[in-house]
């Protein structure tokens, strides 16, 4: 490592990429799919109403209150959200029972309900982790405990923000390599690739790796509180920091009636607009201390989680609210940015564009260390344990994993809609692909592999809508008709991303069958223009890349 | 271009850099962050909360110079200068001191 900055970053950038970059490829793919978890849960719950335009909020009120009030133990929080904006058909409401002894909260449960009659539809609709399921798995993981998964991806995180800036660092001409790109040329075309996908959508990546460690901050640096308040002081901390009221008074208030709401819904719908009331918080229903929290619609705000209209349970009057300090103001607006709530249709459109090509950047990248490595290999060598493993797990990825999330979304129509783990078994289905899609690149020679786990891979997807005729009638024939598009949407981005594959694997099978040049797909035949290539990059590199012999021999 | 087998020091010099960027950038940042707590403005509440924000760009600071710099030895030494520093402020501030 005496060779010099950018050398010894290079390095870095090489192996902070490599050693997480099938996790983080997990990672950005599950989350780029998390900007449209709504949509995939519609998908996913065939069964609930296909409804255009939802009731106002002050029809759905008293349905929504009607059902909480029937609960006999006496809440400690109440909850309502109801339906527009990208949750055009959720009209919910929840409640946090009374924490029992030991417990820091409450249970905690929540119904859908029909935005006509106010009955609860779970019954009727099927039980499944949807979208957001996916989605959690972006932040949590699965089958583990939620510190462990924490854990694991902040280190993730860590290496991917450390793989950021090193390979800013090595990307000498960065501004002028924006413009190029040079196709088929082998590994060369595999760098520009790589290099391309990276800094167009550069600002993001920055943005959302160091937002995700923001987002965990008190876990991975809990130290400050700790030592500077102190462990039993941590809630002293949290209000101070973020201009909260404390959990309140641990015993139960007396009773008081709650105030009506309907009055307080009608003059928050005057101050913010009719469509813009997104949900309603009641904690305390029924106390002295009953407070009535009016939650907005995220449209185009960015400091959006302290932007409520609070009145007092009891007396019905407004409650002023506090200015928000200038630290938590900071904070929320680093975690809107990364959950891009506040987006639109258009500008999550370019949420979901950059999370794709980050997702490819971090495929092109592990590519392209095996391509590294095996261009070094002498004339008719055998790649090595290290090189064969990453293969492997390469191919295990970048194809395995979309073919097991399709195999989710096969799972939601397939598995029985009575079976009472079906939602457990979606996810099991889905790994258990994972799993197998790792196997297979090891039975079988590798070139072969990839062609044969193409071809699976557009055909899950394109036969995905298929499935969806066949198994129910939420199919491109009747949501196209019903003007449903988001339903109709996740079957044509199916179909869209099958035909992308097509070409993909078109592609795979003639490098299978001509074996002319060296490909990233096959074991390397040593050409002319690989030699050519580590020859020139010996010597002082003149247009800005990174020599790769320099990067293998550290 | 044979495979090299790289010396056994080479990986220790390696595997020295690699604890050094993770702990010692980890006990610089966490400095930081308590420093941070008592001399931003507002309070030590969102004096905390801007330190931990800032405080991953301060670890990845030291790690890219950890790897950056000619030697593990010199990483080492230099994390142990750059904390001495840091200890005594925070040493200062922690105990009433203004800046």
């Amino acid at each position: 490592m005496k060779e010099g900055f950018r050398q010894s970053m290079a390095w870095l950038h090489t192996w902070t990429g490599l050693l997480v970059g099938w996790l983080l490829f997990f990672t950005f793919l599950t989350g780029t799919l998390g900007y449209v978890n709504h949509e995939i849960d519609r998908w996913m719950r065939p069964e609930a109403p296909m409804v255009s335009t939802p009731p106002s909020a002050a029809e759905l009120l008293p349905k929504a209150l009607a059902r909480l009030s029937l609960q006999t133990d006496q809440a400690k929080s109440w909850s309502i959200r109801f339906p527009g904006g990208r949750s055009n058909n959720d009209f919910q409401v929840s409640w946090r029972a009374q924490p029992k002894e030991g417990e820091r909260f409450g249970k905690f449960t929540r119904e859908t309900l029909d935005p006509v009659t106010g009955a609860n539809v779970n019954e009727n609709v099927r039980k499944t982790g949807g979208g957001h399921l996916l989605y959690r798995m972006h932040y949590r993981l699965h089958y583990m405990p939620a510190r462990t998964a924490y854990w694991i991806l902040g280190i993730c995180s860590m290496f991917m923000f450390v793989a950021i800036i090193s390979g800013i660092i090595i990307h000498k001409k960065i501004f002028k390599d924006f413009f190029t790109f040079r196709p088929k040329k082998g590994q060369r075309s595999w760098l520009d690739g790589h290099a391309v996908l990276c800094v167009t959508s550069l600002p993001f990546h920055l943005m959302i790796t160091y937002s995700g460690l923001v987002f965990l901050m008190f876990t991975y640096m809990p130290l400050g509180i700790d030592v500077i308040y102190g462990e039993e002081n941590e809630d002293q901390f949290f209000e101070e920091a973020f201009d909260e009221a404390g959990p309140g008074p641990k015993e139960i208030m007396p009773s008081a009636a709650t105030s009506p709401l309907m009055p307080m819904l009608v003059e928050v719908e005057k101050y913010w607009g009719a469509e813009n009331v997104s949900g309603i918080n009641i904690n305390n229903p029924g106390r002295a201390n009953a407070t009535v929290t009016f939650r907005p619609r995220n449209y185009n705000k960015l400091v959006t989680y302290t932007d409520t209209l609070t009145f007092n349970g009891v007396t019905g009057k407004f409650v002023e609210g506090k200015d928000v300090n200038f630290a938590s103001q900071t904070n929320n607006v680093m975690l809107s940015l990364h959950e891009g709530l506040f987006a639109g249709p258009l500008l999550r459109a370019l949420y979901l564009v950059a999370g794709v090509a980050g997702t490819a950047m971090i495929g092109t990248g592990l590519l392209l260390w095996s391509k590294k490595r095996k261009a070094k290999l002498s004339k008719g060598g055998v790649a090595h344990f290290g090189i064969a493993v990453v293969d492997r797990l390469n191919l295990g990825t970048i194809v395995g994993l979309p073919i097991a999330i399709a195999v989710y979304f096969w799972a939601n129509r397939l598995i029985p809609v009575d079976f009472d783990a079906r939602q457990d078994w979606e996810v099991h289905a889905m790994f258990i692909t994972w799993g197998v899609m790792f196997v297979y690149p090891v039975w079988r020679p590798l070139d072969r592999a990839w062609f044969e786990m193409l071809c699976l891979m557009t055909a899950a997807y394109a036969l995905l809508p298929v499935v969806n005729l066949l198994t129910t009638d939420r199919h491109l024939g009747i949501t196209v008709m019903h003007g449903d598009w988001v339903l109709a949407g996740f079957d044509l981005s199916c179909l869209a991303a099958s035909g992308i594959f097509a070409l993909v694997t078109i592609k795979a099978y003639s490098k299978v069958t001509s074996n002319a040049e060296p490909s990233i797909l096959i074991t390397p035949s040593p050409l002319r223009e690989v030699e050519n290539y580590i020859e020139k990059s010996n010597e002082e590199p003149a247009d800005g890349s990174v020599a790769s012999s320099t990067i293998i021999t550290n | 271009m044979k495979q090299q087998t790289l010396p056994l020091s080479y990986r220790m010099s390696v595997a020295s850099r690699i604890i050094a960027a993770v702990v010692g950038g980890y006990a610089l940042s966490t400095i930081t962050t308590f420093i941070f707590a008592y001399i931003l403005p507002g309070g030590r509440a969102q004096g905390l909360l801007m330190g931990m924000m800032i405080s991953f760009a301060i670890y990845t600071a030291v790690i890219i110079w950890v790897f950056a710099t000619r030697s593990a030895v010199r990483a080492w030494v230099g994390l142990v200068l750059m904390a001495l520093p840091l200890g005594l402020v925070y040493g200062y501030v922690s105990y009433g001191g203004e800046i």
